[in-house]
């Protein structure tokens, strides 16, 4: 075989389709006798249902059946569950109020359902659903973390909205450590909370089978197999065996299509109600109300420094607003991926975080593109840069007298770093972004009559949560392995399902190449299949940058297994002992001869066993394995952003951007970078652009792509971006992940530029020119 | 989306026809704002007359001291013209800023002005070129056309057929975008018209487009950026929203209009 596929600008296998329309999303599925469901959604943050009348609904032309909260009630539904357990400081379990899919005797939300119609047209559903007379009694609405203790109640379960009250690192430590400081930074700031808007609105279609009571639904899922987990033994009560979930094609989903979701559940169980396929597609102001948000802290941090700017202790309050109902994972954000990466790339020997968890009058939240890990590094990168200024010592250097070195390293807030080479990104950074230069540019702006700014982020990341039982033991409510299955066909070609899912990151190319290479096979002899509980025998699915840190190395383990097979073939065709059969990209051959047999030849073999071990070996050539790792993987990089600032308006622009990635081996770095683009877009999005804003009265005031600004490539500048390696220790491809870093290190890396060119503290985010002005004329 | 009825008339006087017999009717232009409020169902006409293929509806005509541009001309033929980036360059450029690529392609002239969205582009520039709107009734100068938030002076099927513009001598728009609609959160058209007759409109900032009669002072003693530049436009009655307070929103003013300034003078 010639080069390695490891490392190559492999074109991805998935975009003729995509590019030529022959893609299959959820909405393109079109089942034989398909109904169409609408959703009544709740007007009111918070109200009494006092009545759901649906007489005139139900007899509007074209309606097949209509359900209301009630309907599941005398169902018995039971309500969506979440997969993880915090037990909070006092040793109890956190609050887990009931999450009916269709609203019960109150509606918490604006967007939250309360009924739906099935129709034999969407236009019809969507007509008899303005029938539906709902009378609500408004209640008083709290909508933000700070209030939420003191707001009116949403859950009998707790009176003060507290979920949970958590914490993490030995406070007396921390206190006595600050009490000797000789600087402490401190700031205040709101993380915003953000809208995924994956291209792609999320939909369901189900179909049940009166033959075999079976359900097949396809869903815009990100993990069809937890989905339908979760859905089958918390919602639906039926047996895994009888509901099969396709996720097809996905159009993005940042995270927001991890969760179970009430539609899924409605339409799934609707389906056997009328016998009939139940189809729901979101449009996009629905999306805006009833997708899982993303972010919402308000957070108090503080850093300790000695008088030579080494970091003493770091300590941090947060409110972490989840919305009005627990979203699948909502509980595990804001501690276990959030408080945990509040170390960073530093040796800050003591650490302390409390984390309130607070149940509001919003969309439920949960995890989004780094899911708590772009909120600790947002604490950390801005602390240490306000921590440099006001120390007037250069941040580059504050960083490297701080930066941890040695590994493994053992952090005070639980995780343990296997490797990393924090100096090698920063300077390759510096030199990448010409910060000698930024002087001079600096000055060029001013003439201008612009204010330029500089700023770091030094962020890490935590990916691929694992092993299982630490997760569990952390409270986890499933396993964090991942599947895959190897088929190798009697011609030598080869079908990989694997239980990761692809939403636009490229696993058809990026793992049929570690294929490719590990058989020395041709990228046209691999395909991978996912997205199918039916065909893939089990699959944790894709979100926290896993997939080729957890599912490429299931996949490995399960091409490790065939070539052991393969061994034993090619010894006794090659009438030789097995510990001389070396296999070399394709060949099985003697050891030291010119003896061999390809790959092909013995896969053969094994489905013509002709001449074969029948005795001693069983036929087939068809392996799967299951992975679970024994630690996160650590990626870790550093960002400069310099932005320019116009006096007049506050408008900024990002003048640079330069990110240097560290995601150990890489597979394809196209492909990389085409996350690391999508990241940094996100990331940049939360620091200037994105604002997902309330009313008081729990309104969504940014309720459509004309309020809720996601960035434009207008908006960005042509990204500077390298990488470097330094190659996971405990997985066999080396590698970490690189889905998140990008929206991961980008805010903090710009606002820290943004404050650098006002020469002021602190400003919210986004930094949208209104607040930049203000900003600057404080008086105003 | 509610079931409608779709009309196609080829002249003027099939729409006007057609309007008058459907009381609950809507004249479709461009589409670009009513299509989605009915797409939200916040609008539900009973009927749309479709103005697209009425071709005496359409073109531009440059005579002397006047452009006049037909209702239904889109966006991008404005942006597009030799003939109006001749008369008045900064009437093409302003069309140019309009939304986005697809909205030029389908938004018209007369759609835009009859919506009178406080944030269009359009209104800026009836005020600043002392425009007028002609109907199939009447002709209308803009400050009696544009009576409030999306409110006009025009009566129930009154079909606004064109619009029409004064040269001036020099002239500039400024816009300063909405980040999310890419609408006007403030934009200021300054137009000079020689002999101390400057008009300044101004749209994005109030509940409809107006004139700045304080700047227009000004500029016609002296027009020159920094004859407004020390302007403190009074916040008072100015447009509230997420992106903007009124106290932004009057500072824009008399950056846009300084920008809009020395833009002309160059």
């Amino acid at each position: 075989m010639s080069t390695s596929l490891i490392g190559a600008r492999v074109a991805r296998k998935e975009d003729y389709r995509f590019l030529t329309g022959t893609g299959q999303y959820t909405d393109d599925v079109a089942l034989a006798g398909q109904a169409h469901a609408a959703f009544v959604r709740s007007p009111h943050a918070h109200a009494v249902l006092k009545s759901v009348k649906t007489d005139k609904a139900r007899k509007a032309p074209g309606v097949i059946a209509v359900y209301t909260g009630a309907d599941l009630a005398a169902a018995k539904m039971g309500g969506l569950p979440c997969g993880w357990l915090i037990t909070d400081v006092k040793g109890q379990p956190m609050k887990e109020p009931p999450y009916p899919p269709l609203a019960q005797g109150k509606v918490r939300h604006v967007g939250e359902r309360v009924a739906v119609v099935i129709a034999e047209t969407q236009a019809q559903a969507r007509d008899a659903a303005e029938l539906i007379d709902v009378d609500y009694q408004p209640l008083p609405a709290v909508v933000s973390a700070a209030k939420a203790s003191k707001g009116p109640a949403l859950h009998e379960i707790a009176p003060d909205n507290t979920c949970y009250v958590w914490a993490i690192g030995d406070k007396s430590v921390v206190d006595a450590a600050f009490a000797k400081a000789a600087h402490v930074t401190k700031l205040d700031f709101i993380n915003n909370r953000l809208v995924p808007n994956a291209i792609e609105p999320r939909s369901a279609n189900a179909i049940y089978s009166r033959a075999d009571d079976s359900y097949t639904l396809y869903v815009a899922s990100q993990n069809p197999h937890v989905e339908r987990l979760l859905m089958t033994a918390f919602v639906l009560g039926l047996p895994e065996s009888k509901v099969r979930v396709v996720a097809p094609d996905v159009g993005g989903g940042f995270g927001s299509k991890i969760y179970l979701y009430p539609e899924d559940v409605v339409v799934t169980w609707a389906a056997k109600q009328i016998n009939r396929a139940v189809k729901w597609t979101s449009d996009r102001s629905e999306a805006f109300v009833s997708d899982a948000h993303g972010r919402d802290h308000t957070t108090v941090a503080e850093l300790a420094l000695d008088k030579d700017g080494k970091f003493l202790a770091m300590r941090v309050r947060t409110t972490a607003n989840l919305g009005a109902y627990l979203s699948t994972f909502a509980s595990c954000i804001p501690t276990i991926l959030y408080a945990t990466l509040l170390a960073g790339q530093y040796k800050t020997p003591a650490i302390h975080c409390e984390v309130t968890a607070v149940f509001t009058n919003t969309t439920p939240v949960d995890a989004y593109r780094g899911a708590g890990r772009p909120e600790a590094t947002y604490v950390v990168e801005r602390l240490v840069e306000t921590a440099a200024r006001e120390m007037k010592l250069d941040p580059v250097e504050l960083r490297r007298r701080n930066f941890i070195s040695e590994f493994p390293y053992q952090t005070p807030v639980a995780l343990c770093y296997d490797a990393g080479n924090y100096e090698a990104t920063l300077g390759a950074a510096l030199k990448l972004a010409d910060v000698a230069g930024f002087k001079d540019r600096r000055e060029q702006s001013q003439r201008r009559g612009k204010l330029r700014g500089l700023g770091y982020a030094c962020y890490i990341e935590a990916c691929g949560i694992a092993p299982s039982n630490v997760a569990g033991a952390l409270g986890a409510r499933a396993g964090l392995f991942e599947a895959g299955e190897v088929r190798v066909h009697p011609t030598g070609t080869v079908t990989v399902f694997t239980g990761s899912h692809q939403h636009g990151q490229g696993h058809e190319t990026t793992f049929a190449q570690v294929v490719a290479d590990r058989l020395g096979l041709g990228m046209d002899q691999v395909e991978i299949v996912h997205g199918d509980t039916s065909k893939v025998l089990f699959g944790m699915g894709t979100y926290g940058s896993r997939s080729i840190a957890v599912g490429g190395t299931a996949i490995v383990k399960a091409l490790d297994k065939v070539v052991a097979k393969g061994r034993k073939i090619a010894a006794h065709l090659l009438e030789a002992s097995e510990a001389d059969i070396e296999y070399d990209r394709g060949t099985f051959r003697v050891a030291g001869t010119d003896r061999k047999k390809t790959f092909g030849e013995v896969a053969f073999a094994a489905y013509v066993p002709h001449n074969y071990p029948l005795d001693k070996l069983e036929p087939g050539l068809n392996e799967n394995a299951f992975y679970d790792p024994a630690n996160f993987t650590f990626p870790a990089g550093s960002y400069v952003c310099e932005v320019e600032v116009d006096r007049e308006t506050g408008a900024a622009q990002i003048c640079a951007f330069t990110a240097v990635d560290d995601f150990g081996k890489i597979i394809n770095p196209m492909i990389v970078e085409g996350q690391v683009h999508g990241g940094l877009a996100q990331g940049i999005g939360q620091a200037l652009t994105e604002n997902c804003a309330y009313d008081l009265s729990g309104q969504l005031v940014s309720g459509s792509f004309n309020d809720y600004c996601i960035p434009r490539a207008t908006d960005l500048p042509l990204f500077k971006i390298d990488t470097r390696e330094t190659p996971c220790t405990h997985n066999p491809l080396g590698v970490k992940g690189c889905g998140e870093a990008g929206a991961i290190g980008a805010p903090a890396a710009v606002m820290n530029a943004i404050t650098d060119a006002l020469g002021i503290k602190d400003v919210p985010m986004p930094a949208t020119a209104q607040n930049l002005w203000r900003a600057m004329h404080p008086a105003s | 989306m509610h079931a409608f009825q779709y009309h196609r008339p080829t002249s003027t006087k099939d729409a006007l026809s057609l309007a008058s017999k459907k009381g609950e009717g809507r004249y479709l232009a461009g589409g670009q704002s009513l299509v989605q409020a009915m797409k939200l169902r916040l609008s539900s006409p009973s009927d749309l007359i479709d103005l697209g293929t009425i071709k005496e509806l359409t073109g531009i005509k440059v005579s002397g001291s006047a452009v006049e541009i037909g209702a239904m001309t889109r966006h991008a033929e404005v942006a597009g013209s030799a003939e109006i980036k001749k008369a008045i360059p900064s009437l093409a450029a302003m069309a140019a800023l309009i939304g986005d690529r697809q909205v030029r392609h389908m938004g018209t002239i007369g759609g835009s002005i009859a919506n009178s969205d406080p944030a269009a582009d359009y209104p800026a520039a009836v005020f600043a070129l002392n425009g007028s709107i002609t109907t199939d009734k009447r002709k209308i100068a803009a400050e009696q056309f544009f009576t409030g938030l999306y409110e006009t002076a025009l009566q129930p099927g009154e079909l606004i057929t064109s619009v029409s513009f004064q040269v001036p001598k020099r002239g500039a728009y400024m816009k300063f975008r909405n980040p999310a609609s890419r609408f006007a959160l403030v934009g200021v058209y300054v137009a000079d018209f020689g002999s101390g007759n400057v008009r300044v409109g101004v749209t994005g900032a109030g509940a409809r487009a107006f004139r700045q009669t304080e700047m227009e002072k000004a500029l016609s003693a002296k027009f020159a950026p920094e004859a407004v530049a020390n302007i403190k436009v009074k916040p008072d009655g100015l447009n509230n929203d997420l992106h903007a307070s009124p106290e932004y929103r009057a500072h824009l003013i008399t950056i846009m209009c300084k920008r809009a300034v020395e833009q002309a003078l160059k």
